[in-house]
């Protein structure tokens, strides 16, 4: 770490992993950290290089079949995340990345792959012609105390949720983990994966705020959050009227 | 390479409805009249719907109604609405031609526009959808095929960006049309590398982030300055025929020709580039072709630059990532404002996640002005972006808090017909 008070976002593999938007957990963690005053450093790993071991926050996107078997393949191969995780830093994982970071997954060519095992989870592949398209509303754990989740899926994944995790929220509205029972992604320690792009901290700047709380160690100063909680409710609003009609 | 020909030049059969089975000449009819039908009902041109009903009638009417013509196909993400309107235009040099400028570009509008073409068309200059180039390449039996560029677009209900690619790669096979293909996109090299004669045009490609990894072995892909090649295999970027060099063009024999289009922008000038070579392949020369299309200046609305409030505004349309960039790249510079407007209605797709893969702080130092169904995740984007903007709930609105001056309108799809409709109504008003 370059200093003691400079926070470092890592971005794994924008060059896979970026399918939906991706980036934008990554300026939305940046731009909160700094308005509390927080130095950041940002850095994006291409899947040639490698994963930096000394991050505070680690985040991975979502990507197409093919980039996620390939993205497993250089991943498995790099001890960087792994190391960090054990060591107490925050991840977040989206879709493609959270099917990453659990024991197993299906790839591309319809095989079994080996996830990191960074998170209690196992994901198999829906039905084809099932895919999970559309809008999520989901109540989080309260154990995190976060508000209700808004979010987007594109998913065919069906991931279940093993006894080293918990699931992070309920939906009340999509399909979430796609299992049927409601859950939607897990978390256990200060790992997050969640099949919610927008992307997710977009609508959810709380979540930000948590993974940034955990990476700091202290409580965060509050912020207007004008924009975010117009979209925030707007989105609410909508996907919930959509439901009742 | 081979010299790249087209077979047949001047012997093609003489078109003529005449020679249309029964059912067929039965299915045009048909589809008329409900295109008429709809038309007086206010609903669009028609030609959707009528088309519908005519593949229903004479499921194989697209072959048939390609018989007698010479046909190129053009398809890509981006530009493929006003790249078949230049080459539209260029192939006039050469005789009459039959296109679906409009833009409806799947399989019943493309049906409907041949069968709205007079006896005497030759060339028949179609926009395909992504999804369904290798269907209509296989009932059309087109001379030559365009393709302009592949990148992630409206993927909550598109095919994913690679699958598409190896689904032209597919499809494509075996055929016997010249592929017109931009080589500087990774993608369209893969999806043109199954065709057996190849013109490679070299297009440029500003918008790479759909193509770091090799579509052939996986490997990282390496870019120094024009060139791109996989650090793992032997895929690498073609020797182009045809080459876009800043404002200038290139063309075979190493001549290079000044570009002068009323269309703005590098995206465009690519567009005619492509257009060029499509247009030589059927004896066009560079000069009679550059000088056609030259007279385009809006294609189906955008880029026209219209009256409204008493102010100027330009219309631009940008419905996915690649777009927004290279729209950034041709407006006015600051102060110039720029109205933003996005919708996720079907047509835009329901997912607005990609607005983050724009970077918008390339539009810092002007007015902005947010609008459209998706105006609050449009301003979450520029806060956090670090721009100032406002956000209104009409057209009317944010043109009256706008500065003096032309004003650029950015939009997309839906965003875009709305603003066009409010536009018009005003203009009758």
């Amino acid at each position: 770490m370059i200093g003691e008070s400079r926070l470092r976002l890592v971005w794994i593999y924008p060059d896979l992993l970026s399918t939906y938007g991706d980036q934008g957990n990554a300026l939305i963690v940046e731009r909160r950290a700094l308005m509390r005053g927080i130095e950041v450093e940002r850095v994006d790993v291409r899947s040639d290089q490698p994963v930096p071991t000394s991050g505070d926050i680690y985040l991975i996107g979502g990507g197409e079949d093919r980039p996620q078997r390939l993205a497993a393949e250089r991943l498995r191969r790099d001890p960087g995340l792994a190391t960090a995780v054990g060591a107490g830093a925050a991840l977040l994982a989206v879709c493609a990345g959270y099917q990453i970071i659990g024991n197993e997954f299906i790839d591309d060519l319809d095989q079994s792959e080996a996830g990191l095992g960074l998170l209690d989870v196992r994901s198999g592949r829906g039905a084809p012609g099932k895919r999970c398209v559309g809008e999520v509303l989901a109540e989080v754990d309260p154990a995190l105390g976060l508000p209700v989740l808004s979010g987007f899926e594109n998913h065919q994944g069906v991931t279940h949720v093993g006894p080293g995790a918990k699931p992070l929220a309920r939906v009340t509205h999509g399909n979430g983990n796609g299992t049927g029972d409601g859950t939607e992604g897990a978390y256990a320690g200060r790992v997050i994966g969640t099949y919610m792009h927008g992307p997710v901290m977009s609508r959810n700047p709380a979540l930000a705020d948590l993974l940034l709380t955990w990476a700091t160690g202290v409580p965060l100063t509050p912020l207007g959050d004008h924009w975010h909680e117009q979209l925030r409710s707007e989105r609410l609003r909508t996907v919930r009227a959509a439901a009742s009609n | 390479m081979s010299g790249n020909s087209v077979p047949g030049q001047g012997g093609a059969p003489q078109r003529t409805s005449e020679a249309l089975p029964p059912r067929s000449k039965l299915a045009i009819t048909a589809s008329r009249v409900t295109a008429a039908i709809s038309r007086r009902a206010g609903k669009g041109s028609g030609s959707v719907i009528g088309g519908k009903l005519a593949l229903r009638l004479a499921p194989d009417l697209l072959a048939q109604l390609s018989v007698g013509l010479q046909v190129v196909l053009i398809s890509g993400t981006n530009g493929k609405t006003t790249t078949t309107r230049l080459v539209a235009e260029a192939m006039r040099a050469a005789g009459p031609v039959v296109s679906n400028a409009l833009g409806a570009n799947m399989p019943a509008g493309i049906t409907s526009a041949l069968a709205g073409a007079g006896n005497e068309a030759r060339y028949g200059v179609i926009e395909v959808d992504e999804k369904y180039l290798a269907g209509v390449a296989r009932d059309s039996d087109p001379v030559a095929i365009a393709l302009l560029n592949l990148s992630r677009d409206q993927l909550d209900r598109a095919a994913e960006t690679r699958m598409l690619a190896e689904k032209w790669r597919e499809g494509l096979s075996g055929r016997d049309a010249i592929v017109v293909a931009n080589a500087d996109d990774p993608l369209i090299v893969w999806a043109a590398s199954s065709s057996k004669d190849v013109l490679w045009v070299a297009a440029g490609q500003t918008w790479q982030e759909d193509s770091w990894s090799c579509p052939q072995c996986g490997g990282v892909m390496q870019r120094p300055g024009d060139d791109w090649f996989c650090s793992q295999c032997d895929f690498r970027r073609p020797s182009p025929t045809w080459s876009l060099a800043g404002d200038r063009m290139v063309d075979p024999d190493g001549r290079v020709w000044p570009l002068h289009l009323q269309l703005p922008g590098r995206a465009n000038r690519a567009n005619a580039v492509t257009a060029a070579a499509i247009a030589s392949l059927f004896g066009v020369p560079v000069e009679a072709a550059l000088e056609r299309m030259k007279h385009v200046t809006a294609v189906a609305g955008r880029y026209d630059v219209v009256d409204y409030m008493g102010r100027k505004l330009r219309l631009l349309l940008a419905k996915n990532p690649a777009g927004w960039v290279e729209t950034f790249s041709l407006i006015d510079p600051p102060p110039t404002p720029v109205i933003l407007s996005v919708n996720a209605l079907d047509a835009d797709g329901k997912d607005t996640s990609w607005i983050w893969d724009v970077d918008f702080t390339q539009l810092a130092g002007r007015p902005l002005f947010v609008l459209g169904q998706r105006r609050l995740d449009l301003a979450v984007r520029l806060e956090v972006a670090g721009l100032q903007f406002q956000v209104f709930e009409t057209l009317a609105q944010a043109v009256a808090a706008s500065p003096p001056g032309q004003i650029e309108v950015i939009a997309n799809y839906t965003a875009f017909q709305q603003l066009r409709k409010t536009i018009k109504e005003a203009a009758q008003a």
